[in-house]
């Protein structure tokens, strides 16, 4: 296989970051899954969440994982496109909000 | 979607061998993953035994009016097995006599076999409690010759378990072949207008769900409200329990993990799945499954793959209920499907 950064193997590997410090990883581990249970939000609203997330963060891994758990909960690839879009609305409006502060300091220095 | 079976196609497959081969070797082989027989041992289930016999199962036939993607039993138009009214006889015999509390009719498209009616006729008067057929719902639509099974079903209360994989029509016809999906619509506001479905109705519909593709079914409880949800406010449709049941990586599912690439990862997922506490109630603990040429077998995935069962008493003829509860349960590899997550049955989940 060729060198790269990722491997999608590696995501099966993830548990073992206990490995090196057992308290931090179990710590983090058990806030994730509180995280993912059904709460005022649904698991599948906060799965779709996720899935928005992962491509704003952009993480490869967390992409695979969050298409696959949607599948699993009988989610739609409409709905899932759907979501990446609303994550790709706040990451280009937050990127243009910021024009905002250009514009302010162009003001600011200019004549 | 599949248009013939691996069997009609002259696939490696078809043959129950190769199936075994490719599930003990590989990843299993080298260690990277554990032996279900080895995982059962660390929770002192091995061997696995059965317990009081509750269900029989029996598979009146291969043959079926959909090739979907995920099947099992590599069934389709093209498959010619069915069970002749002799082998029915001999189970009608069984069923009068065994303690066993519910008799579960599957195939292909139980409804194809010419016998069919007859069995359910005679087997109605047999005093079996839960009297399910598996109907795959598009039969019911397929030709006017099965139009009347709704009335046939409800004049017998039979407990009619569907196949459903979505509430999506693009989901379903995908893995089920074009069209399945409106029909399958079709048949069960049929079945609804009979009083099947009906929150509180003794005519019994259930729906089985399986994921279509290579990952893992989600919450059965969350799942059934999302069904209930959309096939009501779209169709006006009620059912009573949905079933979600994980795809065994057997024959034409099998097939698919590998052609797609995604066997090992399904594999590693299941194992990384499995819940020991789903082990005491896999299905063949209280079910014995016979074949459509009266062999019998643990399950319906075992008689797929030709793993009769270990017992003097391997045919449905010399049937004694005593010397076959007195055997060890046939495992490899693709029981981790039965006990991934919260279980998987023909019933659903079972932890
Ligand atoms: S899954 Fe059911 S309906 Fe589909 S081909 Fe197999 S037996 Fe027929
Ligand atoms: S595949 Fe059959 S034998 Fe294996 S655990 Fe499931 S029901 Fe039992």
């Amino acid at each position: 296989m060729a060198n790269t950064y990722y491997d999608p193997a590696d995501l099966r590997k993830f548990g073992k970051i206990t490995e090196w410090s057992e308290e931090l990883g179990t710590k983090f581990f058990d806030y994730y899954g509180k995280v993912f249970e059904e709460g005022a939000l649904s698991a599948r609203e906060k799965s779709l969440i996720a899935l928005a997330v992962s491509h704003v963060v952009k993480c490869p891994y967390c992409i695979d994982a969050y298409t696959k758990d949607g599948l699993q909960k009988g989610i739609t690839k409409e709905e899932m496109m759907e979501a990446v879009h609303v994550g790709a609305a706040i990451e280009g409006g937050a990127t243009l909000v910021h024009g905002v502060q250009m514009m302010n300091k162009y003001n600011k220095l200019s004549m | 979607m599949a248009t013939k079976s691996l069997k009609a196609k002259g696939n490696d497959l078809a043959v129950s061998n190769k199936q075994l081969e490719i599930l003990n070797g590989g990843i299993f082989a080298d260690g990277e993953l554990p032996y279900f027989k080895d995982k059962i041992a660390d929770i002192g289930h091995f061997p696995l035994r059965p317990k009081k016999l509750e269900i029989l199962q029996i598979n009146v036939g291969y043959m079926c009016n959909q090739v979907c993607e995920h099947c099992h039993v590599d069934a389709g138009p093209d498959r010619k097995e069915i069970m002749t009214r002799e082998t029915m006889q001999q189970c009608l015999e069984v069923i009068k006599n065994t303690g066993a509390h519910t008799l579960d009719l599957t195939g292909g498209a139980p409804e194809m076999n010419p016998d069919f009616e007859w069995f359910v006729e005679e087997a109605a008067k047999a005093g079996i409690k839960d009297f399910i057929v598996r109907s795959n719902l598009t039969i019911i639509r397929a030709n006017k010759k099965y139009y009347h099974l709704p009335d046939f079903f409800k004049k017998h209360n039979v407990h009619v378990i569907s196949s459903m994989p979505h509430y999506t029509r693009g989901k379903t016809d995908k893995q089920r072949g074009d069209g399945v999906f409106d029909k399958s619509i079709k048949a069960l506001q049929e079945l609804n207008e009979r009083g099947y479905g009906m929150p509180d109705s003794d005519l019994k519909l259930d729906l089985v769900y399986n994921p279509s593709g290579a990952y893992l079914p989600g919450d059965q409880a969350a799942m059934e409200k999302d069904f209930k949800k959309a096939l009501k406010e779209d169709f006006n449709i009620d059912f009573h329990n949905l079933f979600a049941i994980t795809n065994l990586p057997i024959a034409r599912f099998l097939d698919y993990l590998i052609a797609s690439e995604n066997y090992e990862d399904y594999m590693y997922a299941l194992v990384e799945a499995y819940n020991p506490s789903a082990v005491a109630n896999v299905m063949c603990t209280n079910t014995i499954s016979i074949s459509w040429d009266g062999w019998l077998y643990d399950c319906d995935f075992n008689q797929m793959l030709d793993l009769k069962v270990a017992s003097k008493v391997k045919h449905i003829k010399d049937y004694n209920e005593d010397i076959l509860n007195d055997r060890n349960i046939i495992i490899s590899q693709h029981c981790y499907g039965c006990t991934a997550g919260a279980g998987s049955s023909c019933q659903g989940t079972v932890a």
